[in-house]
């Protein structure tokens, strides 16, 4: 068994690497982006001024305080920890507890500097605490590269097993497969394999780059981030092998792979964050694998978690592998209909 | 050609919605034999052997190798070719068929497969750019890394130069005399008659005629046949006594009595210069029982 899926990984594996077009597109791609997101973005020119507000968001009612009807502020409900380490990291301009009185700011951040300017423009005369919050500012970049990685596997892992698998099986090659001795299992593991090894080599090239370049932020364990880009990995495979399994025509698969892969990207927080989307927009997204990846990666890189801190989104992840790698072998089909 | 049968076709049905394709045909294939499945197109020959092969499933029937249900021993045992089969690409040659190599738990002698299928010259090419002779070739390599028991060849020299077709013969003869069982689908009925020791014959999912071909040959006709261009022979001679048709812009005459035929002939006339005499062949017969071209 172990002979004849390394039989299919080695080929499938050469087959990739002498395919420089598509080889140089899944390198380059990302890196490429990642370049570009971070010229347009590491200024730090924001829109709008971001405060957090310490109470339910239910609750938030902008008529309690004129500062609240401030425009082009955006007010975020969140636990008074959580937003104080965001003010820390520049990620909050401000962070607000009406109740205790309280305000926290970074005295390093512009943005908290004209925050408190309005404030203060909006209160009375010793009506807030002010508190300092220090620490190193999180750039746009360094929130995005999670992202970049975790949507260059998805494309990749997607794609690069859901389109090859059609294609095999469009051509033939899968009906050949079928006259061996080969089984199925022994084929699809091939495939994972073979695409997780290669997802993986980008995503660390893809990290040391960003890492050399960018100076991007790390502050928890390599390991728990390795560990996060494997699951995230073959969790994704697991979901290109189930849509693949017995779909003939690559348009249709195309569609498919589009059809997940469109809403995945805008609402898994790979380019903006959803703290201040809608609750329902929040909760759905929480059923794509990238959402669970992505809030992993960047809660070790950084806010410096560690395996136990990501452990509920790495068993979604493992979950989420189950239940479509089952699937798709159940499905797997060498021929089409 | 001893022995039980190395495979055994049963009451086999093949139904795609309401087409039935293969109507419950049975037959042996005999062991260390050139077998050929031949047929009209949509006779259901591919899918009888694809059935065979374990790549289509039946709708019910059963095909028994070496007297057990065809399984994991027949996948081990057998070796195909596609008449066509797309392989990777940017792989070459020695390496496609090392991966298939490794496939199996009975193996051949890599660099011998790749003698005696000509692709020593053509090993570190890549797959995409291969011949179509070439490509079959490879396909046949394909087939016999394995050192298969029972070899399937699917119209295996389609697209051939009559060179290329002649050097394919020579290749599964010397395959043959290796006491392997070869079970040939094909469209020539020259190809059958050359290499197959016992043929099939089907027809829209029914066999019509089994046995060995000069053995069918001498069962269905006692004549030869006489045959003149049309332009020849257009009118024939008054109380012509033997049957007579018209076929491909030749007139053939059935006889079994070529003396009194062309005495016949030379006596109304006719021009006897582009004369031909000749037994009849398998695509004779295949015609006769079809009722159709070869290669419509």
């Amino acid at each position: 068994m172990i002979q004849r899926i390394l039989a299919i990984l080695h080929a499938r594996n050469l087959e990739f690497l002498r395919d420089k077009a598509t080889l140089g597109w899944n390198v380059a791609m990302p890196l490429l982006l990642v370049a570009g997101m971070a010229a347009i973005f590491s200024g730090g020119d924001r829109a709008a001024y971001k405060v957090g507000l310490v109470q339910a968001e239910q609750e938030i009612n902008t008529a309690a305080h004129p500062f609240l009807e401030t425009r082009y502020f955006d007010f975020i409900a969140m636990d008074q920890e959580q937003a104080i380490e965001q003010v820390a990291n520049h990620q909050l301009d401000l962070a607000l507890n009406m109740d205790s009185g309280t305000y926290w700011i970074n005295p390093e951040s512009p943005g908290g500097y004209f925050a408190e300017r309005m404030l203060e423009a909006s209160s009375r005369e010793s009506e807030w605490l002010r508190q300092p919050a220090s620490g190193d500012p999180i750039t746009y970049v360094d929130w995005l590269v999670p992202g970049i990685l975790g949507m260059n596997i998805m494309f990749s892992c997607l794609f690069g097993v859901g389109y090859v698998v059609v294609r095999y099986r469009k051509n033939g090659f899968l009906k050949r497969l079928k006259a061996t001795p080969l089984r199925p299992v022994e084929f699809l593991s091939a495939q994972i394999i073979s695409r997780l090894m290669l997802a993986i080599f980008v995503t660390l090239l893809l990290y040391g780059a960003t890492r050399l370049l960018l100076d991007i932020r790390m502050e928890g364990s390599g390991v728990a981030l390795f560990l996060v880009a494997v699951l995230a990995s073959i969790s994704l495979v697991s979901i290109g092998l189930a849509m693949a399994a017995r779909v003939t025509s690559e348009e249709l698969a195309g569609g498919l792979l589009n059809m997940v892969t469109w809403p995945m990207m805008l609402l898994s927080g790979v380019w903006f964050s959803l703290a201040g989307a809608p609750q329902w927009v929040q909760q759905l997204s929480n059923i794509f694998p990238l959402t669970h990846a992505l809030t992993a990666a960047r809660e070790i890189m950084l806010y410096g978690a560690g395996l136990s801190d990501v452990l509920p989104q790495l068993l979604l992840l493992a979950g989420i592998t189950a239940v479509f790698l089952t699937l798709g072998a159940a499905m797997f089909r060498w021929r089409g209909a | 050609m001893t022995g039980p049968p190395i495979l055994a076709v049963r009451e086999l049905v093949k139904n795609y919605g309401p087409v039935r394709a293969v109507r419950g045909i049975s037959f042996d294939v005999p062991r260390n034999c050139c077998f050929g499945l031949l047929g009209p197109n949509g006779a259901g020959k591919t899918t009888t052997v694809e059935i065979i092969e374990g790549v289509t499933p039946a709708t019910s029937g059963q095909v028994l190798y070496e007297g057990e249900k065809a399984g994991a021993a027949f996948r081990q045992d057998s070796g195909v070719q596609f008449q066509t089969a797309a392989l990777q690409d940017f792989i070459t040659v020695r390496e496609t068929l090392e991966m298939f190599h490794r496939l199996y738990r009975r193996r051949a002698d890599i660099d011998q497969v790749i003698a005696d299928c000509a692709l020593e010259k053509l090993e570190k090419r890549d797959n995409r750019k291969l011949s179509g002779g070439q490509r079959q070739r490879l396909l046949l390599a394909i087939a016999l890394v394995n050192d298969p028991k029972i070899l399937f060849l699917d119209e295996p020299t389609t697209g051939m130069d009559p060179q290329a077709r002649r050097n394919f013969w020579e290749l599964v003869e010397r395959i043959r005399a290796r006491s392997k069982t070869i079970v040939l689908t094909t469209h020539y009925m020259e190809e059958a008659q050359a290499l197959c020791d016992e043929i099939v014959i089907m027809n829209e999912g029914v066999i019509i005629t089994q046995g060995a071909p000069d053995t069918l040959l001498k069962a269905h006709y006692k004549e030869i046949i006489l045959e003149l261009p049309e332009s020849d022979l257009e009118e024939l001679p008054p109380e012509f006594p033997f049957h007579t048709y018209r076929r491909n812009g030749l007139v053939e005459i059935h006889t079994d009595d070529a003396n009194e035929a062309i005495t016949r002939l030379s006596r109304a006339g006719a021009p006897l210069g582009r004369l031909n005499i000749r037994p009849f062949r398998l695509e004779d017969l295949f015609l006769d029982l079809t009722g159709k071209e070869l290669r419509s």
